[in-house]
């Protein structure tokens, strides 16, 4: 049996394994602290490990994954446990305990590669990493080069008679379906909060007409259907099943700059439709692709990337705001009003795809301390160090390279509250 | 060191999914026999506690300083096989390059892993475990930060608290930069509609008392020498100092405003039209009036994006300047509450909580926003202006009559070295190119790929004074995931130099910048290697006395590592070294080597592969593959299961820039059929971490080529190309399709030979 409870003492605890987490991470142990890194997925690598490519390089986010990964491997200063999840943090600034569980993985770290026994299994689960664009079996691992690289049992069909019987096919017996879980306190100088952002639910826009059709997606959903370890291996397909795509439309600011959703702009969805719309090109050059949208924000040295999409002929740029999503027989039809002119403008497509934005994660999990956050849920940034700090995505609607940017300056706080502690 | 030194042990897994594909018999044979192991087992999971146990147990009993494991990649099992420094252990990806993808039972698959045996245990004759880099003297734990506005003062101030000393020199007498005569800045909190003081007096009184700052006003950097830790930095106030010793640095030297005479266009010239600079400062006197004739505006237009997203000027986008506009508008609002305000825009950009800002204005009946394309600015006998905007949405030309302009101009980076500085009021002139002709470079020229900017550090490095530079001169990292890369190892660019900026970021990315200063001097202090390579104690021994000064590692080194004697004799600086191995890739004398990563062991493992001959015909076809990047993409196909030809090998590199022309060499000479070197995309949006090691392979394909005429061969013998980590089809089918190509053209004649 696995201990219950385990205690731990660190310069720096870090909540959340994403790109954010992994960042503050690597880069405070290598200035010498001792950190512990949680991830509440079975896997690190956060929202970022489910893009295809990033703007404006279009570059596989892996890359850079593996490169934070083989900081981390074999890394004696950062401990990693995967999902954990904080329960209390107690204490102060300086000297916080920080009570975690540890969510049995029903894998042990020595077992084999299931790829090839795993196709036996008769259980599969909706797969929430491709955002429930297909199922997968109860026994997975989100992709091959996922960190770390042994297999999950989802929780949910433990208890399943048929998995459990299956399970007793084990080549290696690396399952365990009696692990318990783990709790762990953590002696902290600081803690970095870094759970990033969850899409916009799409589901409160109605008249987007989400959920009514499936060739109406999110963007999140076009990220996994460009991918290559994504439910498609990277085919941008219909997810009606037509496999042709002839035109697709971007709904910006879908519930973003907009009081009745999400007030402020995410910042970042321009330019991920304009990434989007190259996956489309490259994949189908004779598309006819629309991005409607009220202002087109790509600042600093990004506006060379939304100039070069702004000169090819098959990107139409459209200003005005989407008003509604109809469907046909036939397409769907994307109605955007003009607000000066007061007229409207119809565009038949095969696929809209809306940029939803990112909500910080904290809206709906905050921190359970007392912490100073705004009515949107973003933890309010301070200059100065301080005990407990919000990272990235849950502190303003960074992209990545400006989340990575805060992310090492986290780092620094972390180092000047272990030097107090 | 010669190979019977070393105490091998050879470890493979032998569960069912290997022994029903492997002859393990002849793998034992093997390895006890012409891989010379002292210890061959298998073990049901070598790579489980009891399997760790078992070999720790060997290496006690049996004194093995060598471990060859054979089951998966070490990314899979990245925290096992730890039996201290001196035992060198290897982990095989065994399923994945053999087992996963190859027949089982078959001949060509068992020859496959026979060969992976040989190849890894040859390695093993060739390297040993590599120790810390020692330096000569004491290395410096201070921190010199360049610019003494928000961002420089933030990176002292952030160092100092870190417990590190800093150098802060700035060039005028007095700190703060621009914001020390703006004072407000927009709102970071709820409700994020205010204009807010840019606190930057508590922010200069802060550095001011920090007894771990030392501030040097009116100063410039004359020349940094040395290396990081190590640094001699001249700093000069009218008379040059003495060279204080830095550890690393950090850049944080700002922005200039465009050359607003440059925008004649937009009426700049024309008494009533003024950029927002001067505005800012008209604010900061509190007069805010109408040049003409100093009397309170009564509407005031904003131009956006004056020279700015504009292909004539600065194509880029300063994104700042529609905030400040607002802020000015704003500001004279409050003053004036009768005053119009016009923003002619091509899209107003507010990213994240800063749209409630823009809200806020859009809210106030007395702004009018038009979007459009300015065509002309007129001036009108009262002093009043015209101007014509095209292209609105309302699909009409419209003018707008105001009684000021305000010019929103953007951000050029001051390592920009052009005539882009106004000369308006009381702003600074550029810093002066070059001040004085000055043998900055130890006695040798930079470079001509030297990058072409400012002087402001003045390194004496061979590969330029300065940091390179990105597009339109910001020396930015050129990577989304790590923006503070650099490609001169320990030192940062922080703030509006590196991209354009407001306070809010430079203020954390100051903090970003601090770290890593920190950071560096406290690994390098440790004899480690930095990022990409971090904790890496290698470091490549020069064995300078059969060196021929050709200067080819100089030149390559990515990261401007190497310096010259008079002759060209390259001079190794240990803690400017990213450990990529370009330099061992492109010396053809092969005297540059890492104790676990060199020619030699290349060379055995190449020696190691049994070639068959021609009549079997069962062609060999090598493959140098980054570890990073095209491996992980091949093993992610391996767990997928797909197949591959056998007749393959990969060596993994560590960068295909460290890939040396005597291997392609040997690999023909020993009678290899085809080499592929696969590594990341180069060119303008690279993915080399290495800068340009894959861009130097196929550069370095000229030598190749050359080699393969004078053979005779085919030129198809030897091909570059490039896998992203997450393109697994791509690597399968670029190793297929090659296959074909090797099939095609038949066997190397020199294979029998």
């Amino acid at each position: 049996m696995p201990e219950s409870e385990v205690s731990l003492n660190t310069d720096l605890l870090v909540v959340g394994g994403g790109i954010a987490g992994i960042t503050t991470a690597v880069e405070s142990s290598e200035a010498g602290l001792d950190v512990v890194l949680i991830e509440k997925e079975p896997y690190l690598g956060g929202r970022v490990s489910r893009f295809h490519h990033y703007f404006p390089k279009l570059c596989p986010p892996a890359c850079g994954l593996e490169i934070n990964y083989k900081r981390l491997r074999g890394n004696p200063s950062v401990k990693i446990y995967t999902l954990s999840e904080v329960q209390s943090i107690e204490g102060k600034e300086g000297d916080y305990t920080v009570t975690i569980t540890v969510k049995p993985r029903y894998v042990h770290p020595w077992a084999m590669d299931y790829t090839e026994w795993a196709k036996s299994c008769p259980v599969e689960i909706e797969d929430d990493f491709n955002y429930g664009l297909n199922n997968k079996k109860a026994v997975y691992r989100n992709y091959e080069n996922a960190f770390p690289q042994t297999f999950v049992v989802d929780e949910s069909v433990v208890d399943n008679p048929d998995f459990r019987e299956w399970v007793k096919s084990c080549p290696d017996g690396g399952i365990d379906l009696e692990m318990k879980p783990l709790t762990i306190k953590v002696k902290t100088a600081s803690i970095a909060w870094a759970t990033g952002w969850q899409p916009y639910d799409a589901n409160k826009l109605d008249i987007l007409s989400y959920g009514k059709h499936p060739d109406i997606i999110t963007n999140v959903m076009m990220e996994r259907l460009a991918a290559e370890n994504g439910p498609t291996a990277g085919k941008i397909t219909l997810p009606s099943g037509k496999d042709k795509v002839g035109s697709v439309a971007f709904v910006q600011c879908a519930g973003s700059r907009d009081e009745n959703h999400l007030p402020f702009c995410s910042g970042v969805c321009c330019l991920a439709s304009l990434k989007q719309a190259s996956y489309v090109l490259e994949q189908y050059p004779e598309a006819d692709v629309h991005m409607f949208y009220i202002d087109v924000r790509t600042p600093g040295r990004l506006e060379d990337f939304y100039q070069e999409r702004e000169e090819n002929p098959k990107i139409n740029m459209h200003r005005g705001k989407v008003a509604r999503v109809d469907i046909e027989e036939d397409g769907l039809i994307v109605t955007a009003e003009n607000t000066l002119t007061a007229t409207l403008e119809k565009v038949k497509v095969d696929l809209v795809v809306l940029a939803t934005g990112m909500q910080p994660s904290t809206m709906d999990t905050p921190p359970p301390i007392d912490i100073s956050m705004d009515e949107n849920g973003f933890i309010e940034q301070k200059a100065d160090a301080e005990g407990i700090y919000g990272v990235g995505t849950c502190v303003r609607p960074y992209d990545v390279a400006a989340t990575l940017q805060d992310a090492t300056g986290a780092a620094v706080k972390a180092l000047q509250m272990a030097r107090r502690a | 060191m010669a190979k019977h030194e070393i105490k091998l042990g050879i470890y493979c897994s032998a569960d069912e999914e290997i022994t029903s594909a492997l002859d393990m018999e002849a793998l034992e044979k093997v390895a006890l026999g012409e891989s010379k192991a002292i210890v061959w087992k298998t073990h049901k999971k070598i790579t489980s506690p009891e399997g760790e146990a078992l070999i720790k147990k060997d290496i006690e009993e049996h004194g093995l300083d060598r471990i060859v494991v054979l089951d998966r990649s070490q990314r899979a099992n990245p925290d096992m096989f730890n039996f201290g420094d001196n035992i060198f252990v290897e982990q095989v990806p065994f399923r994945e390059l053999v087992v996963w993808t190859h027949e089982p039972n078959d001949e060509d698959t068992q020859m496959l892993a026979e060969d992976y045996l040989r190849m890894f245990a040859a390695k093993m004759g060739s390297v040993k475990p590599a120790e810390a880099a020692e330096y000569e003297g004491d290395m410096s734990r201070k921190i010199l930060v360049i610019g003494g506005g928000v961002s420089g003062l933030r990176t002292a101030l952030q160092s100092a608290k870190c417990g590190f000393e800093v150098e802060l020199v700035e060039k005028e007498d007095h700190l703060g930069g621009h914001a020390a005569r703006w004072k407000t800045t927009f709102p970071t909190k709820e409700p994020y509609t205010k204009i807010v003081d840019n606190n930057i007096d508590e922010l200069i009184g802060e550095v001011d008392a920090h007894d771990k700052i030392n501030v040097h006003l009116s100063t410039k950097v004359k020349r940094i020498s040395g290396a990081p830790g190590f640094f001699q930095a001249t700093l000069k106030n009218g008379t040059v100092a003495e060279p204080i010793q830095i550890g690393s640095i950090v850049q944080a030297t700002g922005w200039k405003p465009y050359n607003a005479k440059k925008l004649g266009h937009l009426g700049y010239g024309v008494k009533n039209v003024i950029t927002n600079i001067q505005m800012e400062d008209m604010i900061a006197k509190d007069a805010i009036v109408r040049p003409s004739d100093n009397k309170a505006p009564e509407s005031i237009a904003f131009i956006q994006c004056a020279g700015s997203r504009d292909k004539e000027h600065l194509p880029y986008c300063s994104a700042v300047c529609c905030r400040v506009s607002l802020k000015h508008a704003m500001l004279v609002r409050e003053k004036y509450p009768d005053t119009k305000i016009f923003v002619i825009y091509k899209d107003i950009r507010s990213p994240g909580q800063y749209e409630l800002f823009y809200q806020n204005a859009q809210n106030d009946p007395a702004f009018f926003f038009t979007k459009g394309e300015v065509a002309e600015v007129k001036e009108l006998a009262n002093g009043g202006l015209i101007i014509d905007v095209d292209e609105t949405l309302l699909g009409e030309a419209i003018s707008i009559e105001a009684d000021m302009l305000v010019l929103a101009t953007g951000m050029v980076p001051t390592t920009l070295v052009e005539d882009t500085v106004m000369d308006v009021g009381e702003e600074t002139p550029a810093d002066a190119p070059v001040e004085e002709e000055e043998d900055l470079n130890d006695g040798k020229k930079a470079s001509s790929s030297a990058e072409v900017g400012a002087r402001i550090l003045n390194l004496t490095y061979r590969q330029g004074s300065d940091l390179p530079t990105l597009k339109y001169g910001f020396p930015d990292s050129h990577f989304i995931c790590f923006p503070y890369e650099t490609r001169r190892t320990a030192i940062f660019a922080a703030g509006t130099v590196r991209a354009p900026m407001d306070i809010a970021q430079a203020t954390t990315d100051a903090n970003g910048a601090a770290l890593k200063a920190v950071q560096a001097i406290n690994m390098l202090d440790k004899g480690m290697g930095l990022h990409p390579r971090s904790r890496d104690l290698s470091f490549p021994d020069f064995f300078l006395q059969r060196c021929t000064q050709c200067k080819r590692c100089t030149e390559d080194c990515p990261f401007g590592a190497l310096d010259e004697d008079e002759k060209g004799t390259p001079k190794p600086n240990t803690t400017r070294c990213r450990r990529c191995g370009t330099c061992m890739g492109a010396c053809p004398e092969r005297i540059i080597n890492f104790d676990n990563f060199s020619v030699p062991m290349g060379n055995a493992m190449i020696k190691a592969i049994e070639v068959p001959e021609e009549l079997e015909e069962k062609p060999r076809i090598i493959a140098f593959m980054c570890e990073n990047d095209a491996l992980p993409a091949l093993e992610a196909a391996a767990a997928k299961r797909l197949k591959f030809n056998p007749w393959v090998r990969i060596i993994p590199v560590r960068c295909l820039g460290s890939v040396n022309l005597v291997w392609i060499t040997n690999c023909l000479d020993n009678g290899m059929d085809g080499i592929m070197m696969l590594g990341c995309k180069h060119g303008d949006d690279y993915q080399c971490h290495f800068v340009k090691g894959s861009e130097l392979a196929q550069y370095r394909m000229g030598n190749a080529q050359e080699k393969l005429q004078q053979m005779a061969l085919e030129e198809e013998r030897v091909i570059v190309d490039s896998i992203a980590i997450d393109e697994w089809e791509k690597a399968i089918k670029v190793i297929e399709d090659y296959s074909e190509v090797i099939e095609e053209i038949g066997a190397n004649p020199f294979k029998d030979f």
